[in-house]
């Protein structure tokens, strides 16, 4: 297979970049995505210009290294998939196909296609966990948890921190990345104790990082490689009104104490 | 010749543990603040100790070379975490578990720290549950277990396809933890080029900052490598794009023995390669055997026709299909360990039965279980396989049968620890995949994360306090000393070297020829001579990587083909000590099968009389060959015998 590929080069953080135009020829359908942007890096290699700079490792969708805005869609076209699980077979032989960085002003260019994406850990330090030490610990079985609960934890834990809900989001909001740590611990009775606390920190630690508010687009679910809910962002909605409640309860507890 | 010795407490085996965290020595936590360690490496064993530490008030310092701990390559596990629970009731317990595991390895760890990494089991998952991991539970509400890789009872705990996911978010969430805390300091986007040895003892590292190429001096009172495995070093692997083993060969190289670098593991499922320009082989867990069968055609004129797409794997009748592994050992079937059925894969493809295009891959057939448990019931087991499958090979596993074919997924072998985990150098530990101690010759399925997971939340946090301990006078280390000027000044050279050498071929180019050399002669099976010629093939690599590599890009800015060409030489100079210490085992065990040394049913054969040892091989520098070192493996309560699975 043929492809033109647009790929945007940016040197550094500082570099203005801009779109190059690069050809690629006989391209597997079977090879995936990063494998067909190996074969021109290594054409770019043996013509001495610097190879294009893109993220990835696992390459089997489940790191979350990769990004990429493929033809202006996070993770390019497939629902529920990773750009590195992403196959030639899924273009038109002689597409034209434009490669783009994550575009968020919380989540900064660093070289082509590499952004930083360390407010996700900022976030998680704000109360992503719970607040439990090595060692004397209960036994796993002393608190059943019912199955749906349990599933429904699992469905939010599965994001893999990859902000192609960010990138997708026309207000380049996290509350989907947010909600669903939010919702996959408060769904628990492990993480139950300290949930008001957790998603008041989280939300608030969101905020300040530059990410943009919900208003409900729904496109953070739709590119989301693994299909994580909205669902989510309305629980952590209430837990986080809950919280506010709960909040203001305490105050005044302390306050008459 | 350095005397290897564990120094395990001489008590009863099921007694050491709690012997020694007896006798261990603890530090003051007004001193522990005023304690640097380094911890490289941010899977299971490098976050789960560096947040342990964190919680007991040392100062950490923790190194990934990912952008985030959270994508370390532990992430990438499927298939579940070993544990003796006992919770289903069928026979386990802590002596199972540790018979199993030396049993699986064929005789060739050490009983001592096996002992133990099944006496910690249990706690891990007490641990994992409390901080929210989402296992698999029943309708009770109770935790669900499977039978999982070839042992006859369900202790294996998981979570979906994606155990390794959740257990490393697990970590990832106690080191996030201690980062707000404070105790932990996050180095992200950082290689580990060389560690720091002052006066004989670990002192720290030399790092190199992945996005501005600064080279960057850490010390600390101890250092802890995590790197993880060396399956990269045969370019086709299910290891990340990333995984290496520099900072593992740096230990090396600064003193530290690596012990039985042959030893690694070729998955039996993974999804076959299928053109020159692959750049990875994806795993599929290996949980699928339970249900799925293993099959290739009776007749080769069938086998031929499948690789030429004439006719579909359905077309063939039950009565023209080898159930090979079923056929050849009957009391496990399909459930066979891994080295087994890799090798019962290897030897169908070799003799002419082998399907898809390339003729290197069997059938994994579910319309069996289909049949019996309905596809509801297997797309709740395996849906997101599947659909994983699917995507890569665009093939429906529930209408045909998937094909299958092995691949290099772990490596047992790694930096000689002690029964404190630490190396042949004062103050330097290794943990997780990256030290040899616990799966001898062969890992059994879902024991990587467990032994992750007990290394770096409960062994190292004790361990390492008896080290420690000695350590309270000694002020933070400066990183002016003469020993951190040189360190700075062998990376800052070596890296000009790889940048002015300005050759004609890519860093690719040299990996995936080390890649085949690799997988040809020191793979699944081997014999002398094809040992001898790796040797040569590797040699000649080695000076054509220094003489012709072509590395463009700066020194200081991002350059990710600079830092691959740094982890390629290394992997290099591993492959020709592999090659020695598979050269040297003149038997078969485990996943090595030498060729010379087989039963007249072509089964592999051990020797115990002349190797039932550990090979620790010490560095001595460029130009001189390895010197290899034993440590002798006593059975003292295990009595070994030969596998059989028949």
């Amino acid at each position: 297979m043929i492809f033109t590929l647009k790929i945007w080069r940016q040197k550094n953080a500082a570099d203005k970049g801009g779109l190059v135009t690069y050809k690629v020829e006989d391209i597997s359908a079977d090879s995936s995505f990063f494998e067909m942007l190996d074969m021109l890096n290594q054409q770019l290699i043996a013509q001495g210009v610097d190879p294009v700079a893109f993220d990835h490792d696992c390459r089997e969708g489940i790191c979350g290294t990769c990004s990429l805005y493929i033809n202006g869609r996070p993770h390019g076209p497939l629902k529920g998939v990773t750009t590195c699980q992403l196959h030639m077979r899924s273009f038109n032989n002689g597409d034209t196909i434009f490669i783009e960085p994550w575009r968020c002003g919380a989540f900064p260019v660093i070289k082509d296609l590499i952004v930083d994406r360390s407010a996700f850990d900022k976030i998680i330090q704000a109360g992503g966990y719970v607040s439990v030490n090595s060692g004397g610990i209960p036994d796993a079985n002393t608190i059943p948890v019912p199955k749906p609960d349990s599933d429904a934890a699992f469905d939010a834990a599965a994001c893999i921190g990859c902000g192609a809900c960010v990138a997708s989001c026309p207000n380049a909001s996290a509350m989907l990345f947010v909600s669903s740590k939010i919702s996959h611990l408060a769904l628990l009775p492990q993480g139950r104790v300290e949930a008001q606390h957790r998603v008041q920190q989280m939300v608030s630690t969101m905020d300040s990082l530059g990410f943009g508010n919900c208003s409900n687009t729904y496109a953070c679910e739709a590119e989301c490689p693994k299909e994580i809910s909205v669902v989510n962002i309305a629980r952590m909605n209430r837990e986080f009104l809950a919280a506010l409640l709960f909040a203001e309860k305490e105050k005044q507890i302390s306050f008459s104490l | 010749m350095i005397n290897l010795n564990a120094g395990a407490p001489k008590v009863p085996l099921a007694e050491q543990w709690a012997t020694y965290k007896a006798g261990c020595k603890l530090v003051n936590p007004n001193n522990k603040r005023k304690l640097d360690i380094i911890v490289v490496g941010t899977g299971l064993a490098g976050a789960s100790a560096a947040a342990t530490l964190g919680q007991l008030g040392y100062n950490v310092k923790a190194f990934c070379y990912q952008d985030t701990p959270r994508r370390a390559h532990s992430i990438a596990a499927q298939g579940g975490i070993n544990a003796a629970k006992n919770y289903q009731n069928d026979g386990d317990n802590v002596y199972r578990l540790f018979y199993d595991t030396i049993k699986g390895g064929d005789y060739r760890a050490r009983e001592s720290n096996v002992y133990r990494l099944a006496s910690i089991s249990p706690e891990i998952i007490d641990l994992c549950v409390a901080q929210g991991v989402p296992f698999a539970r029943e309708y009770g509400g109770l935790l669900a277990n499977r039978s999982f890789g070839g042992t006859q009872v369900s202790r294996t705990f998981y979570a979906r396809g994606q155990t390794g996911q959740q257990l490393l978010i697990g970590a990832y969430s106690a080191l996030s933890r201690q980062i707000a805390e404070g105790t932990v300091k996050l180095y992200n986007r950082r290689d580990i080029l060389d560690v720091v040895l002052v006066d004989g003892r670990a002192r720290g590292v030399i790092a190199r900052n992945l996005v501005t190429g600064e080279i960057e001096r850490h010390s600390a009172h101890a250092v802890v490598i995590a790197s993880g495995g060396y399956g990269n070093v045969f370019y086709l692997s299910t290891n990340a794009m990333g995984s290496n083993i520099t900072p593992a060969w740096s230990a090396y190289k600064k003193g530290a023995l690596f012990a039985n670098p042959c030893f690694t593991q070729i998955h039996p499922t993974c999804i076959p390669v299928h053109g020159e320009f692959q750049s990875k082989l994806t795993l599929m867990s290996e949980s699928l055997r339970n249900d799925g069968r293993i099959w290739v055609p009776l007749d080769k004129a069938d086998a031929e026709k499948l690789r030429q797409k004439k006719i579909r794997p359905e077309d063939i009748p039950e009565s023209k299909r080898d159930y090979y592994l079923e056929r050849r050992y009957p009391a496990f079937g399909n459930l066979v360990p891994r080295d087994v059925a890799s090798r019962a894969a290897k030897e169908r493809c070799d003799a002419g039965y082998g399907v898809g295009t390339t003729g290197l891959a069997v059938f994994l057939d579910f319309s069996d279980a289909i049949k019996r448990l309905g596809k509801e019931a297997i797309a709740a087991r395996y849906g997101n396989l599947f659909q994983m499958y699917e995507q890569i090979v665009a093939d429906n596993p529930y209408n045909t049968p998937m094909m299958i074919y092995p691949a290099v997924h772990y490596t047992m072998g790694g930096l000689w620890v002690d029964y404190e985990l630490m190396t042949t150098v004062p103050g330097l530990y290794a943990i997780g995949e990256c030290n040899f101690s616990d799966h001898g010759a062969n890992r059994l399925g879902a024991s990587a994360l467990m032994q992750g997971l007990a290394d770096g939340y409960f062994v190292l946090p004790y361990t390492i306090s008896g080290y420690l301990s000695g350590e309270i006078h000694t002020p933070s280390i400066p990183t002016n000393l003469p020993e951190f000027e040189e360190a700075v000044r062998n990376v800052n050279d070596r890296l000009n070297r790889l940048k002015n050498t300005n050759g004609s071929e890519s860093v690719d180019h040299f990996h995936r020829k080390l890649g085949k050399i690799m997988w040809e002669y020191c793979g699944m099976s081997r014999n002398e001579a094809g040992l001898n010629k790796a040797i040569g093939l590797i040699d000649e690599l080695k000076k054509e990587f220094a003489a012709n590599v072509n590395v463009p890009g700066g020194l200081k800015e991002y350059n990710p083909e600079l830092e691959k060409a740094w982890r390629v030489q290394d992997f290099i100079e591993l492959g020709d000590l592999m090659v020695r210490d598979a050269l040297q085992r003149k038997e078969s065990c485990g996943g090595h099968f030498r060729e010379e040394s087989q039963t007249p049913d072509h089964e592999a054969m051990r020797n115990d009389d002349e190797f039932a040892f550990v090979a620790a091989w010490q560095s001595r520098g460029s130009g001189s060959a390895p010197e290899m070192h034993r440590e002798e493996l006593n059975f003292e309560t295990v009595s070994p015998s030969q596998r059989s699975y028949k």
